[in-house]
């Protein structure tokens, strides 16, 4: 109890670096249990637009809109960053700061092209098909559901890319192992958001 | 400036005493401005818009601004000694969660002078609330205002969540865990289940009036009955965010002064989790005359109804722990005493409104006022009362006079039935909630006399506690460690108010109670589960209030987003969003410089502390 706060340990870092201190346990928690918020937010997000998704309001459908190798794409890129930041905790594990980086470096890589795509996407929406944010219900709850997960993938390449900077000013250690952990957590989380999305929102709209 | 920057839950607590106070104070003037409009018939102390804003930030501010913060209040300056812990999980978030919260307050009631506060009622229900029909800022603020402060309130669940599953001290298993702690420990997981539906319901409110987006415009296709069922899966789970911690206070102060165990311990806890649990499955019982439908109306009827078994098992645990106890009637057991039949006279008629057929009748009637004022006012309010009466010495190192004590409480429940209780024939005569004003001789006006002389007595009890707090704030600190003598939980085993460090050393619980367990073993106190050392404190910072100004500043740069403005500069910096990303930018400043650098807190060494 008497000493929380970490020092870096010298000498090779215990095995799971983000549960060595009380601090680190408790911030690997208390995201948990954020997550499960997070849960909430998005599953109210998602009935909205199931309410709401053949309000078309005489505008674009779902089946005239989406053009599913372009989402199959994006999908793509999102799933592999997941994988590649797995590979990155087990660069972390296996104590090797470098490695890590360049593992976080390419999660982000692929983060950033999945938001590409998508911003591309909205726009060829609003430009070509004339389907913005007031157009119809139905557009009010994709932009609404879509654009929140992409918020979140922007705010996860802003925030790992913080901590791939202060991975290198400050090294691995037990400060800054949980933090990358709950990042990772993070990015896994809204990657299965989007795996809902890619099945409720364009699956079922280009078949339901 | 050491209250901006302090991180010590205890002082938290104050400030969340403080800022509740003060919207307590500005909701209560608010009640008393409606109250003084409903006196007579065809009053025209008011005019119909300025009784609409009145009545929306009266609710609004009471439930989100006024009470909740008194709970927080309560939970940062008890929790972590019952637990007894040396902090929270998170000191950090913990003055975060304060300062969004009232920033989110302040930018709610800023539209009192800002053209206009929310009109819509606390519920804001569409399409009323929609730029059709609240053509001002007012639900602006609302939805920005309210968005901010819920930001702070699932900070502070997290919060508690973590410290309450990491921090106890040794033996204290769950099922040794104080009452207030468990009612802590589920409230703030209903917090965190609850507020983000919320917060989604704000955002697509906020869309359709400032983005123009169609959520519930049945013109485009948008749905205003969605903004029910979202609003409702959070609303019936706020109001036991709302009591349950007043179960807990409850279910502290009658033990102690009855100096007998709680009754049925166990019973209590699985009580608390089912009525959480349930909380969830019954929000459409506010909405039966929605047109849902018979099946769906019976389905939540039967559900609702169901919560009252686990709410009677609580009434009886205490009435069972009174009986045959040495009860001792201070302030805090009179007003826990009182608390038990105003409480369950406001289950009885929600089990009424939970019939569908009989809610058609009652629905929108002041018998609904007189519901849930029986159970807000009559069971939470009275609850806060005890449990202020009862820690106020442990946090203020002071005793609160018991003569002005007692005076508060009769003064304060007798102008509470004067209030409420005539509201229910009110109703039940056909008087409709949210009206300006009413005809004379449909027999409204005397009940309604009545009814607001009540309220004025509850202004007055008030009043005197107000006093009680000035007269006594004056004397000398002379509360001892355990000053009501029969403390039985940990926070009553150190010193009033306690050192920053809470515990010199963590204890050891090895019971119940544990406390009192010490005490009936012969003990003088609690058996330490370490030897003293240095003990880690985390360093004081600013961060959290610039972060909080920041989003303020955001929110604020938002909702005026498509205003013209006279003159012209003001307009392009609100227009292209400059003054939210001013915000923004302020608020990840802030973050950034948090993660820049590394913050080690410091130590109290074992000398300073024999010092002491
Ligand atoms: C046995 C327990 C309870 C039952 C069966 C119950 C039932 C109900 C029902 C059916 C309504 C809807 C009435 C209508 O709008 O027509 C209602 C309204 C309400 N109840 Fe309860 N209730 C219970 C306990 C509570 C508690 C503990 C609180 C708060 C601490 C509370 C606060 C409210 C509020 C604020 C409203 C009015 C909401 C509005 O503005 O429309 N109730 N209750
Ligand atoms: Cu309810």
């Amino acid at each position: 109890m008497t000493t929380t706060h970490a020092e870096p340990v010298h000498g090779g870092l215990p095995h799971e670096p983000e549960k060595a201190t009380a601090e680190g346990r408790n911030k690997v928690l208390a995201f948990w249990l954020f997550l499960g918020g997070e849960a909430v937010l998005f599953g109210t997000l998602f009935a909205t637009f199931l309410a709401l998704r053949n309000q078309t309001n005489e505008g674009p459908t779902a089946n005239e809109l989406f053009h599913l190798p372009l989402v199959a794409a994006a999908t793509f890129f999102l799933l592999v960053s997941s994988l590649t930041s797995v590979f990155a905790i087990q660069a972390m594990h296996r104590n090797r700061p470098a490695l890590l980086r360049n593992w976080l470096l390419v999660t982000v890589m692929l983060g950033l092209c999945f938001l590409g795509l998508e911003i591309y996407e909205f726009s060829e929406y609003v430009r070509h098909e004339k389907f913005g944010m007031t157009t119809s219900a139905f557009s009010s709850a994709f932009y609404t559901l879509v654009g929140f997960h992409g918020a979140h993938v922007a705010f996860g390449i802003l925030w790992i890319s913080l901590l791939i900077g202060q991975l290198a000013r400050k090294g691995l250690t037990v400060v800054t192992a949980p933090k990358i952990y709950v990042s990772a957590m993070y990015w896994h989380f809204i990657d299965v958001v989007w795996v809902f999305i890619f099945t409720v929102v364009y699956l079922l709209g280009k078949v339901g | 400036m050491d209250w901006i920057t302090t991180v010590d839950h205890k002082k938290i607590a104050i400030l969340y005493l403080w800022a509740g106070g003060l919207f307590f104070g500005i909701g209560g003037i608010e009640a008393l401005l409606i109250r003084w409009q409903l006196i007579k018939p065809m009053n025209d102390f008011l005019d119909a818009q300025t009784f609409n804003e009145l009545i929306t930030m009266h609710g609004t501010t009471m439930i989100f601004l006024g009470v909740m913060p008194v709970i927080f209040a309560l939970m940062n300056a008890v929790i972590p000694l019952q637990i007894g812990a040396r902090d929270v999980a998170f000191p950090f978030l913990n003055a975060l969660g304060f300062w969004t919260f009232l920033f989110g307050g302040l930018l709610l009631n800023l539209s009192w002078v800002m053209g206009g506060a929310p009109d819509a009622g606390w519920t804001s229900y569409t399409p009323l609330s929609t730029s059709a029909y609240s053509g001002t800022h007012g639900v602006d603020f609302y939805t920005i205002g309210l968005q901010i402060a819920g930001l702070g309130t699932l900070i502070g669940g997290i919060n508690f969540l973590a410290t309450i599953i990491t921090m106890r001290a040794p033996g204290m298993s769950y099922m040794r865990m104080p009452m207030f702690a468990w009612a802590t420990f589920i409230t703030s997981a209903i917090i965190l289940f609850a507020f983000p539906a919320i917060t989604v319901g704000l955002v697509l409110l906020t869309f359709d009036r400032i983005l123009g987006a169609n959520f519930f415009e049945p013109g485009a296709g948008g749905s205003p009955v969605l903004w029910q069922h979202i609003f409702w899966i959070f609303g019936h789970p706020e109001v036991y965010i709302l009591i349950l911690p007043a179960f807990g206070i409850i279910s502290e102060v009658i033990p102690t002064f009855a100096r007998k165990r709680l009754f049925g311990y166990s019973s209590m806890v699985f009580a608390t989790i089912l009525i959480a649990f349930l909380g969830f499955m019954v929000w459409a019982h506010h909405m039966f005359t929605t047109g849902l439908g018979p099946v769906a109306n019976a389905l939540f009827a039967v559900s609702t109804m169901l919560i009252a078994v686990p709410t009677g098992i609580k009434i009886f645990n205490w009435l069972f722990t009174m009986w045959g106890g040495s009860v001792r009637f201070t302030t805090p057991n009179l007003f826990a005493s009182g608390f038990i039949p105003t409480f369950t006279m406001g289950g009885v008629t929600g089990v009424m409104l939970a019939s569908a057929p009989a809610d058609f009748q009652f629905h929108d009637t002041y018998f609904v006022v007189a519901h849930f004022h029986y159970v807000i006012v009559g069971g939470l309010v009275m609850g806060l009362f005890a449990g202020l009466h009862y820690w106020w010495p442990k946090m203020f190192g002071r005793m609160l006079s018991e003569t002005l004590g007692k005076w508060t409480f009769w003064t304060f429940i007798t102008g509470f039935h004067l209030t409420f209780f005539v509201q229910h024939f009110l109703g039940l005569m056909g008087m409709q909630r949210r009206v300006f004003t009413y005809l004379p001789n449909q027999h409204f006006d005397t009940l309604n006399l009545v009814s607001t002389i009540g309220a004025g007595l509850m202004g007055v009890g008030t009043l005197i506690f107000l006093a009680n707090i000035v007269i006594t704030s004056r004397n000398p600190m002379d509360a001892d460690d355990d000053p009501w003598e029969d403390g039985r939980t940990l926070e009553w085993s150190i010193p009033s108010p306690p050192p920053e460090y809470n515990f010199k050393q963590t204890p050891l619980v090895r019971g119940l109670d544990a406390l009192w367990k010490e005490k009936t073993a012969g003990n003088k106190g609690m058996t330490p589960a370490e030897p003293v050392g240095s003990i880690h404190m985390p360093s004081a910072t600013p961060l959290p209030f610039i972060m909080s100004v920041g989003i303020f500043i955001a929110g604020f740069g938002f909702m005026f987003s498509r205003d013209n403005f006279s003159s012209g500069f003001v307009s392009f910096l609100f227009n292209n969003y400059i003054v939210t990303g001013l915000g923004l930018l302020i608020t990840f400043g802030a973050m950034l410089m948090r993660s820049l650098y590394d913050d080690h807190g410091w130590h109290i060494e074992p000398e300073e502390l024999e010092g002491r």
